[in-house]
């Protein structure tokens, strides 16, 4: 189920005297299956872009596609659309409202009409994906869970409607180190096993770097960059003016170029980087 | 609607009237409203827009703007005239219909209540047009303290509308935000009956009331951390002082209940 | 403890529900007046416990704690503890009380009943020495994250604190932001020597500071310079926290064999050790 966005523009409070343009003309498409994250500063209109892609802002000019079809089209079916694309937001625990772990997973899928076994089912299948023991919690309040558990059952909500495209809007502000691997393992898994399409924004280079198979840049508002990892961290003084930056890998690796050792361009993750100092330092002193 | 509220909504200018003291504007809208009511003709009535509109152009706020917040409240208005002109009984009859009985006794008590009604808005949205709400709260604050004595907590009621006043775009930002955030996974606030609308609402209340406790224990916190502890010696960083321009202002509106008393006795008390 | 001991935190035990759930675990430490101290640790392990205990917004179950030699167990010093030890906390909306910036920098000094005369002159070089005065007349709403957290440092420092306690006072900014809240504490500590208490999770704002306490499960189980703490990086992987990136690849290409020193922790250091191996003529 792709998504295709054509020449967007969003203008917020259009024609008062607090008018602003949070993105202009942008085009994109989004393939299904791939995995794809959005970076810019805050204020570069990755959030008004992803607020876009379930219909939750009309464009002010341009299209939404998914799956070929106009979201913002008269006789769209928008609700039916929402399920297809879900939207998880910016600090997410703090949408939670039900009294247990089970009831507010549920919200979505019954909003969707379906029959309380359906229900069930998706709402053990979300747990499961989210990492967490349908018997230990579902019957807990989730006020009671700590903040990386309580985002897990925010983010079970959305999947329970069974999304065929995942949009993350920061997923782990906030979170400690522990907390952030558990949610980015568990994005990668519904990508790789689930086949889910994922669309992240992210402010993390190393993060993303390590985890997608697209960037988009944004900056002002507009598309500066779309590309693979690889080719995106090359251009490693557009992302610095852009005040972005590169994985610290890509960043050695540049520091490597300027003392004069030979570095290929392309490398970006500690992976990468790791084989290739390890590999040029045993050719060095390989035994005669 | 909610841009023709005025009432509440500060218009940032800089005038005669919005640096007069706060104390001294709610000292003034009290008497605007004693010299309202003690209206007893249309001449007074006249008197009473004829010193309204001559504030809004001492003040800098246009009179349309200052009009305008009667408009959210008109049906209270009308209904106000309605009642009163069907309802009140009354020797003189002019109109009577079957159960349908107009009075002119009703009919005059029903434009003075609305009349009243009127001006009451506009004198009150005057003030809060051209005072900032801090200053307002300040203005209060200082003009309850003597109640203190009878152990009246002014001080804390003023801190409690500062940090209102603080938190209210906070908290409408929040809505938007969970209200988009539930819209997602389904909810709809739009359609549906009543009851539904109403049930519709818990899934945007609960977290709204969650994350404003939680707020409120933060900044409790963050507010002991930084030395406060009640309102007992403490200073205060806007100090409110009366200048020449508050008396003179005092007077004319004094002038003004003068005025008016002098046109109702001159008049004797005939509305029409 | 010496002459220059700022914080003494003395076998300090925190716990509450009677006792149930302890979050303090006979913590000791001692900071130095001028140090940057951070706190590592990730979410419950008692870093913000002992934050609000150095300011007395908690007092210890068990031990003392001691700041600028007062105890925060006397009632009687609770104010004056708590102008000398200011605290910016970490979500930046819910710490600011008034609806303009420069009445809300105020209001520390109104609490602490500072003459109205000297508080505009104190609120001005307050809200330069965090770059945020052109924002004196603003409303607090409209800033950014990484103001917002700013304009509570100007609060904090027109009190006249001898301490900054920051508890986790990045986790919610931006990337930008948080360089900004950074620098500018940093910038506070080398210039007018206020010590800074810096509680975080992240390893990067750690590395910065001149001496890290790790701490675990209420217990402190790191306590020393960048350098120190992190080349334990299996230690730091135990406890579910980050190590910076280059320590981890130098770790890791020190056990293939390659001999790079243990101390690094920048990309430039790195480059340079790793460009010695591999350009040996140079």
């Amino acid at each position: 189920m792709p998504i295709e966005i054509k020449n967007l523009t969003h203008t917020y409070s259009a024609g008062s005297a607090f008018q602003a343009t949070a993105i202009r003309d942008v085009s994109l498409t989004i393939n299904d299956g791939e995995f794809v994250a959005i970076v810019g500063h805050t204020g570069s209109g990755k959030s008004t872009l992803v607020q876009h892609l379930n219909g939750l802002l009309k464009p002010t000019s341009g299209q939404i596609l998914v799956d070929g079809e106009d979201l913002n089209a008269e006789g769209t079916n928008r609700r039916a659309i929402r399920q297809k694309v879900g939207l998880v937001f910016q600090y997410p625990e703090y949408q939670l409202f039900e009294e247990t772990v089970a009831r507010d997973i549920a919200f979505g899928p019954k909003n969707q009409g379906l029959n309380p076994d359906e229900i069930d089912a998706r709402v053990r299948r979300a747990m499961e994906h989210v990492h967490l023991r349908y018997d230990k919690y579902a019957e807990r309040s989730p006020f009671d869970l700590s903040g990386g558990q309580m985002r897990r059952v925010a983010i079970a909500g959305v999947l329970a409607m069974a999304p065929k495209v995942l949009v993350l809007d920061e997923p782990t502000a906030g979170l400690d180190p522990m907390g952030r691997d558990r949610i980015l393992d568990m994005v990668r898994e519904l990508h790789d096993k689930e086949g889910t399409t994922i669309v992240m924004v992210s402010h993390s280079m190393d993060d993303v770097a390590r985890l997608c198979d697209r960037m988009v840049v944004m900056a002002k508002g507009s598309v500066a960059a779309i590309g693979t990892p690889g080719e995106i961290f090359r251009q490693a003084e557009m992302m610095q003016s852009i005040g972005l930056g590169v994985p610290e890998a890509r960043s050695l690796c540049i520091k490597l170029q300027e003392q004069g050792v030979d570095v290929p361009d392309n490398l970006y993750t500690p992976e990468q980087v790791y084989d290739f100092i390890l590999s040029k330092w045993k050719e060095l002193n390989k035994p005669c | 609607m909610l841009k023709d509220i005025t009432l509440g909504q500060y218009y940032p200018a800089d005038s005669a009237v919005h640096r007069l003291d706060p104390r001294t504007k709610i000292l003034l809208t009290v008497l605007f409203i004693v010299a309202v009511f003690m209206v007893h003709t249309l001449a007074g009535y006249a008197i009473i827009l004829g010193f309204v509109y001559l504030a809004s152009r001492l003040s800098n706020v246009p009179f349309k703007l200052l009009m305008r917040g009667v408009k959210p409240l008109r049906f209270i208005i009308v209904l106000t005239f309605l009642l009163n002109l069907f309802f009140s009984t009354g020797e003189t009859m002019l109109i009577s219909w079957g159960f349908l009985k107009i009075s002119a006794e009703g009919l005059t008590q029903a434009i003075h209540y609305s009349l009243r009604l009127v001006f009451l808005v506009v004198g009150t949205s005057l003030l809060t047009l051209t005072t900032a709400p801090v200053v307002l709260c300040d203005g209060l604050e200082v003009l309850l303290s003597p109640l203190k004595k009878v152990h009246f907590p002014a001080h804390e009621l003023a801190m409690i509308m500062t940090i209102a006043l603080r938190f209210i775009p906070t908290l409408l930002e929040e809505t938007d935000k969970i209200m988009k955030a539930q819209t997602a996974r389904g909810a709809d606030f739009e359609t549906g009956n009543p009851i539904q609308r109403a049930k519709a609402m818990v899934p945007l209340l609960v977290p709204l009331f969650v994350s404003a406790f939680r707020r409120a224990g933060d900044l409790a916190m963050a507010m002991e951390s930084r030395c406060y502890h009640g309102g007992e010696n403490r200073t205060r960083l806007r100090v409110l002082k009366m200048t020449k321009a508050d008396f003179i202002a005092i007077l004319i509106v004094l002038g003004l209940i003068g005025v008016i008393v002098l046109e109702g006795v001159l008049l004797g008390g005939v509305l029409l | 403890m010496n002459d220059r001991t700022q914080i003494l935190v003395d076998h300090v035990s925190y716990s509450y529900d009677g006792g149930e759930t302890i979050v303090l675990d006979d913590v000791s430490l001692d900071i130095k007046a001028g140090e940057f101290v951070a706190v590592l640790g990730h979410n419950g392990c008692g870093k913000s416990t002992l934050a609000k205990l150095l300011n007395g917004l908690y007092v210890p179950t068990k031990g003392s704690v001691h700041v600028c030699g007062m105890d925060t167990a006397d009632d009687d010093l609770v104010l004056p503890i708590r102008q000398r030890a200011g605290m910016i906390f970490q979500n930046p909306d819910n710490q600011i009380v008034a609806s303009i910036v420069k009445e809300d920098v105020a209001f520390g000094l109104e609490n602490l009943g500072i003459p109205t005369e000297e508080m505009l002159p104190r609120i001005e070089s307050a809200l330069n020495s965090v770059g945020m005065i052109q924002f004196a007349d603003s409303a607090p709403h409209l800033l950014s994250g990484g103001q917002k957290q700013r304009v509570a440092i100007a609060g904090i420092i027109a009190m006249q604190p001898n301490i900054i306690i920051a508890d986790e006072s990045t986790s919610m900014l931006d990337p930008t932001g948080r360089k900004d809240v950074l620098d500018t504490v940093k910038m506070l500590n080398r210039q007018k020597g206020i010590t800074v208490v810096w509680i975080t999770h992240f390893m990067e704002e750690a590395a910065q500071a001149d001496r890290i306490v790790v701490m675990n499960e209420g217990k402190i189980v790191a306590n020393g310079t960048p350098g120190d703490v992190f080349h334990d990086v299996e230690k730091m992987r135990a406890i579910h926290l980050d190590v910076p990136h280059m320590a981890d690849l130098s770790h890791r290409l020190r056990k293939a064999g390659m001999p790079l020193p243990e101390s690094i922790l920048t990309v430039d250091e790195m480059a340079k050790e790793v460009a010695a191996l591999l350009c040996p003529s140079k």
